[in-house]
């Protein structure tokens, strides 16, 4: 079965970035496709390499860029929620005149068309957030 | 269709509403904070109770054991694993996620 998966919340904030990111393995596990996870909201900040979490403690964005190049996942940021957070690839730190881009690897920033599209595209879109 | 809530009843009422909601050949998934409604001996549990009797309700294990209330679970709540999250969402035509 082909699943999308819409996270709508930050990492380190509550659980909701763990499930959807535990839920998502899961899936690939048991053989399922993920046709695309799609970061909204203050969900954008699951996307930028900056983060330094504690070495004894989990790496929530490490963990999807590593899940992301074993699966090819297609993980997609959303520009306007990024952009209001200050996540930014070359491309939109260039159009924004930002002196450093921040996106982490194996992340894209796109529109809201594209949640849409995972919606329309996957047999079940399942939303984690807050 | 499945219900999913992760917020604690003691906090929030999504899975007050929830409840009001849900219909037969629906089922319920606490998650993440959302399971502290399976406690048995609280303000929901007969809330809970009575809603067992219409559709099946849910526990994310992992979840659960996180919180230590692994023996206090009330009785006819199941628990599942993540792939048994995964499994629910397959089996119900769409997901709800109260959030």
């Amino acid at each position: 079965m082909k699943f999308s998966i819409l996270v709508n919340e930050g990492p380190y904030t509550h659980e909701a970035a763990d499930t959807a990111y535990q839920f998502t393995k899961a899936a690939l596990d048991k053989g399922h496709e993920i046709f695309r996870v799609f970061f909204y909201h203050d969900g954008v900040n699951n996307g930028t390499r900056l983060t330094t979490p504690p070495q004894d403690d989990r790496n929530i964005v490490k963990r999807w860029t590593e899940l992301g190049e074993k699966h090819k996942l297609d993980l997609v940021v959303c520009v306007a929620a990024a952009q209001r957070r200050g996540i930014a690839d070359a491309d939109e730190a260039k159009r924004n005149g930002k002196d450093a881009d921040n996106i982490a690897p194996g992340f894209r920033i796109s529109g809201l068309g594209q949640l849409i599209e995972a919606g329309i595209q996957a047999d079940r879109l399942v939303t984690f957030g807050d | 269709m499945l219900h999913t809530v992760n917020k604690s009843p003691f906090d929030h009422n999504t899975l007050e509403t929830c409840l009001k909601y849900a219909k037969p050949g629906s089922a319920v998934l606490l998650i993440e904070d959302g399971v502290y409604a399976v406690a048995k001996g609280t303000a929901v549990s007969k809330q809970l109770q009575d809603a067992l009797k219409t559709v099946p309700i849910y526990a994310l294990k992992p979840d659960v054991e996180a919180r230590g209330m692994q023996n206090r679970v009330l009785d006819g709540v199941k628990l599942v694993d993540y792939g048994g999250f995964v499994d629910l969402v397959a089996e119900h035509n769409t997901v709800q996620s109260w959030l």
